[in-house]
C-alpha cells in the first residue's frame, strides 16, 4: 500500500509537470505563429490549428485517465462514458460546414446588394449579368 | 422510484455509509466495480460534457460564419497593474496554470483519502479551494477589464478587424502617416475612456463631447469613437470610411461560456468548501470507505480543468 501511494504520487507529479509544459508550448506556438516571438516569422493558420488541437487533445486524455483515474476503471466503465463522446466529432465536422455556408450566403447578399446598387447608377447591362452569374453560382 | 412493489429489496440504499458493497446497488455485485455515486458523477460529467461542447461548437459555426473575427492576442492582451504594456495571451496563461494547480492539490487530496489521512486530506483540499478562488479572481478582473476599460458587452463587441488596407484621418480631416493593413485589429474607444489599455489613442485630438460626425471620427448614440480613415487599396480605394463593429456574436459567447466554466468553478468552489467541513469534522473517518466524496468532488473538479484545456483552446489560442 505505502509503495502504490508512493508509486501514484510519483505520477501525480510528473502529469501535472507534463500538462503546464504542454501549455506553454500551446502558447509559444499561438505567440509564435503570428510572429510575437520572431519578428516577420508567420506560420500558416491550419497548422497551428492541428497543432494546438492535437496538444488540448493529449492533456485532456491525461487528465481523464491520470487525474480522474479513469484507466484504473474497469473497461466497460470507461468506454460506457467515453464512446458517447465520439458523437461530437460529426457534431463539430458538421457545424464547421454549417458555419462557412451561412459565410457564403451573407457573401452573397453583400454582392447582391452591391449589385443592386450598380443598377441603379450606371451600367445596367453589366449589372444585370452579374446578377445572373451571382444567382446561377449560388442557387443551382 | 419505481413504482412496483420489489419486496425482496430491504437493503437500504439511501444510506451512503455503506462502503462499496452489495447494498449499493441490490443487484449481487457493484456494476463496473465501481460505487453508484462515481458512475453517476461520471454520467453527469458526461452530459456536462455535451452541454460545453454545444456551447464551443455554436461558437465554432459562429465564427466560421463572420468574414472577420477578433484575434485573441490582441483582445487579451492585458495583465493586472501591467498597465498598457503588451502581454498577449500571458495572463490568461496564468490563469490555465491557477487552475492546473488546483487540480494537481485536488488528486493529493484524494491519494490522502486513499489512506484515511485526515489531516493530508484537509491540506491539500484547502490549497484546492484557494486555487479555484484564485481563478474565479482573476476571471474578475478579465471581465472588468474588457466591461469597464474596453466597454464590450453582450450585445456591443468594440473589437473590429481592418479588411482594407488604408491610413487614418487626423484631427483637421487629412489623410495621416497612422497606416494599417488588412488584418489588423483596432479596438473602439469611449469618449472620455483614456486610458483604456490598448494605447492607440491617436486622432484624438480633436475633443469629442457629444455623438455627431467630426473630422476624424464618427461618435455614435454610444458615445463610441470610430476612426475615420482612407482606404488605400483594392476596388474602394480612395473612399473615406470609418472603423465599424466587430462580430456582435462575440460578446455574447465570450461572456456566457466562460460565464458558464465560471459558474462551474464556483459551484465547485462551494461543494470543495462544504466537503472540507465535512473532512474536518471527521464525518468521513466513520464512513471508513476512503473519503469517497473527496474522490467525487474531485472528478468533478478535474473536469472543470478538462473544460477550461478546450475553453482555452477555443477562445484564446485558435
Amino acid at each position: 500500500m505505502a509503495h502504490d501511494y508512493e508509486k501514484s504520487k510519483s505520477i501525480a507529479l510528473k502529469t501535472i509537470l507534463l500538462l503546464a509544459f504542454i501549455t506553454v508550448v500551446e502558447v509559444i506556438i499561438a505567440l509564435a505563429g503570428k510572429g510575437y516571438i520572431i519578428s516577420g516569422f508567420e506560420a500558416p493558420w491550419w497548422l497551428m490549428g492541428i497543432l494546438m488541437i492535437a496538444l488540448s487533445l493529449y492533456k485532456a486524455i491525461k487528465i481523464i485517465f491520470e487525474f480522474m483515474h479513469m484507466s484504473y476503471e474497469v473497461p466497460a466503465f470507461a468506454k460506457s462514458v467515453l464512446l458517447p463522446v465520439g458523437l461530437l466529432v460529426w457534431a463539430v465536422i458538421a457545424f464547421m460546414q454549417e458555419g462557412n455556408s451561412w459565410k457564403k450566403r451573407r457573401e452573397f447578399v453583400d454582392d447582391k446588394n452591391k449589385g443592386i446598387e450598380q443598377l441603379k447608377s450606371e451600367d445596367p447591362e453589366q449589372t444585370g449579368s452579374l446578377l445572373k452569374d451571382l444567382y446561377d453560382s449560388d442557387f443551382h | 422510484m419505481a413504482t412496483e412493489t420489489v419486496t425482496h429489496h430491504d437493503t437500504d440504499h439511501h444510506d451512503h455509509h455503506v462502503d462499496m458493497t452489495t447494498a449499493d446497488w441490490d443487484g449481487g455485485a457493484p456494476v463496473f466495480k465501481a460505487s453508484y455515486g462515481k458512475l453517476m458523477m461520471w454520467y453527469f460529467l458526461l452530459s456536462d460534457a455535451f452541454t460545453f461542447a454545444g456551447f464551443l461548437i455554436a461558437y465554432g459555426a459562429l465564427r466560421f460564419s463572420m468574414p472577420s473575427w477578433p484575434v485573441p492576442d490582441f483582445v487579451f492582451r492585458l495583465f493586472p497593474f501591467a498597465g498598457t504594456t503588451v502581454l498577449p495571451l500571458i495572463f490568461v496563461t496564468f490563469m490555465t496554470f491557477v487552475l492546473l494547480f488546483s487540480s494537481y492539490t485536488m488528486v493529493r487530496a484524494v491519494q490522502e483519502g486513499h489512506r484515511e489521512n485526515q489531516r493530508g486530506v484537509a491540506v491539500w483540499m484547502f490549497l484546492t479551494i484557494l486555487g479555484g478562488a484564485g481563478f474565479l479572481g482573476c476571471q474578475a478582473w478579465e471581465w472588468a477589464t474588457l466591461i469597464g476599460k474596453e466597454h464590450m458587452t453582450v450585445t456591443r463587441n468594440p473589437f473590429g478587424t481592418h479588411t482594407e488596407s488604408g491610413a487614418y484621418l487626423d484631427a483637421n480631416g487629412r489623410v495621416s502617416d497612422e497606416v494599417f493593413t488588412a488584418g489588423d485589429s483596432y479596438l473602439i474607444h469611449k469618449v472620455g475612456g483614456h486610458g483604456a489599455g490598448h494605447g492607440d489613442d491617436h486622432g484624438d485630438a480633436e475633443h469629442f463631447t457629444d455623438a455627431g460626425d467630426y473630422k476624424s471620427a464618427v461618435v455614435d448614440d454610444q458615445n463610441m469613437i470610430h476612426r475615420k480613415f482612407q482606404i488605400t487599396d483594392g476596388p474602394n480605394a480612395g473612399t473615406i470610411s470609418s472603423e465599424a463593429y466587430g462580430p456582435k456574436a462575440f460578446g455574447g459567447l465570450f461572456f456566457f461560456i466562460t460565464g458558464f466554466h465560471g459558474f462551474h468553478v464556483l459551484s465547485g468552489v462551494i461543494f470543495l468548501i462544504i466537503i472540507f467541513v465535512n473532512v474536518m469534522s471527521g464525518l468521513y473517518i466513520k464512513r471508513k470507505n476512503g473519503y469517497e466524496m473527496v474522490e467525487k468532488i474531485g472528478l468533478y473538479w478535474h473536469f472543470v480543468d478538462l473544460v477550461w484545456v478546450f475553453v482555452f483552446l477555443v477562445f484564446y489560442l485558435l
